[in-house]
């Protein structure tokens, strides 16, 4: 999978970065980016919980076909 | 299809079925009176407000999580057709400029959450936890000193002031001022009774003249606090104008103050009637961030958000029309048996998220995870160093706050 996070939709409320801080961090504006290199999820279970949990839905998962 | 137009219902089909709305709570933490009702109905139904305005009542956790990320929702409450639910309210509205962040819709609000949220960031926040545990040492330290065996009001000697003090300290606020917010805010966000309208206009108009009074000291000397950070990145380069900034100030000031009070307050309560829960999480404190999301979906203090419909929105059968008001109530929907199992029951081991508590959408709470950070400390430092507390009066009698503002209590007696 892979996994994105569009920066002009979200809103900063960090919702993925406390439900999968292995994948996702704030940047110094206060906006959710996926850590570099974790964009295939790392095999951790809650991301799709994160993308439920984005108030706004920034959050977009596309599956690859080596997933 | 003509059958299909005839079934779908409008706010147009009459008052009958449409009850009475807000309604009070008995108790401060649960669901008042008839909400029953109101989720037998649900996902969506119909209510009177106030002035005889028939609105729509948005109830289930699914489509409610729809509705409130939908755009053609609006949270501009200087539209003649937002919906009210109170006069006291209606009075409010009477201001020039609409409240920035919580008043207006995209773009202006995007541009105003952006201006501050990097302040309001996990490690920010992080960064905040030991000066908020020595707020919350020193307020017990004094509270303390007072017995045991007296009662004191754990809202004005705990609950109330340690946030205070936060959001004082994060913005740049004098600590020795943060009595003045105390009360204002209070006034601003809880205050009770039509009578009350003015004290609240008045409370609001003195907290912003004082904050814009302390934007001009800043600028003569600037310190390193959020409020500094803003007038150096934003005003200067003018990006936001002095009369927003001011407001944004406000907003915040006001909005970091009586919510976490009551969260705290109203969490006190609940835990202290589930002793099997309060003594597990007692001894396991790392349980502490899980119950403080259990609590804030169980107490759901902020139960109505409002929105006016800026175009036709066709959902479940039901047609909400351009000019309709939309009550989303995230007390139902938070226990809404489809989304939660036991709904009704507080379960600190209950898995975290999925609650509205907080808001959704665009305008959820942009300071959620200091709020988070305040109950987790506050609730943990109080039940380990006060192992004894208890109400000093039965809970049916601590006084509720009136249905139409933040839900809480006006007061908490407690002893131990």
């Amino acid at each position: 999978m892979h996994i994105s996070v569009d920066s002009d939709r979200c809103i900063g409320s960090a919702q993925c970065a406390v439900t999968v801080p292995s994948v996702f961090e704030q940047d110094e504006d206060g906006l959710s980016t996926v850590i570099p290199g974790r964009e295939d999820g790392g095999g951790e279970p809650l991301v799709r919980e994160a993308v439920r949990a984005c108030p706004v839905r920034a959050i977009t998962i596309k599956e690859t076909e080596d997933a | 299809m003509t059958d299909t137009l005839d079934e779908t219902k409008t706010l147009a089909d009459g008052p009958e079925d449409a009850p009475a709305y807000p309604i009070g709570r008995t108790c401060p933490y649960q669901m008042p009176p008839g909400y029953e009702q109101l989720r037998e109905k649900g996902p969506i139904s119909r209510v009177t407000l106030w002035n005889g305005r028939i609105a729509w009542l948005i109830t289930g956790n699914e489509l409610g999580r729809r509705l409130f990320p939908d755009g053609r929702l609006s949270s501009d409450v200087l539209d003649p057709n937002f919906p009210l639910l109170a006069p006291r309210i209606e009075a409010q509205r009477q201001q020039a400029a609409a409240p920035p962040l919580v008043g207006v819709d995209d773009p202006v609000h995007a541009r105003q959450r952006r201006t501050v949220l990097p302040s309001f960031g996990v490690r920010q926040v992080n960064a905040l936890r030991p000066a908020i545990q020595k707020y919350a040492d020193e307020l017990l330290d004094k509270m303390l000193a007072k017995g045991p065996g007296v009662t004191v009001d754990l809202l004005s000697e705990y609950a109330l002031p340690m946030p205070s003090a936060v959001i004082c300290m994060l913005l740049g606020v004098p600590y020795e001022d943060h009595h003045y917010f105390d009360e204002r805010s209070r006034h601003v966000l809880s205050s009770s009774g039509q009578e009350q309208a003015a004290q609240a206009q008045t409370a609001f108009t003195e907290i912003l003249a004082y904050l814009d009074d302390l934007i001009s000291r800043k600028q003569a000397e600037p310190g390193d606090t959020l409020l500094d950070e803003l007038i150096a990145r934003q005003l200067d380069e003018g990006k936001v104008d002095r009369q927003e900034l001011a407001m944004i100030a406000t907003v915040l000031l006001v909005s970091g103050h009586e919510t976490t009070s009551n969260m705290i307050a109203l969490s006190t309560m609940a835990l202290l009637a589930h002793p099997e829960q309060l003594e597990a999480l007692r001894s396991d404190e790392s349980l502490m961030p899980q119950a403080v999301d259990e609590l804030m979906r169980f107490t759901s203090i902020g139960d109505m958000l409002m929105r006016v419909a800026k175009e036709d929105i066709e959902i479940e059968g039901h047609l909400i029309k351009a000019g309709d008001g939309v009550i989303l109530s995230t007390m139902l929907m938070n226990r809404d048996p489809g989304s939660f199992e036991g709904a009704d029951d507080l379960d600190i081991f209950r898995p975290s998220g999925r609650h509205v508590a907080f808001g959704y959408g665009i305008h959820q709470c942009i300071g959620q995870n200091l709020a988070r950070a305040e109950m987790e400390i506050a609730l943990a430092t109080l039940f380990r160093r006060v192992p004894t507390l208890e109400l000093a009066v039965p809970a049916d009698e601590v006084p509720v706050n009136a249905p139409y503002v933040l839900q809480g209590v006006s007061e908490l007696p407690v002893t131990w």
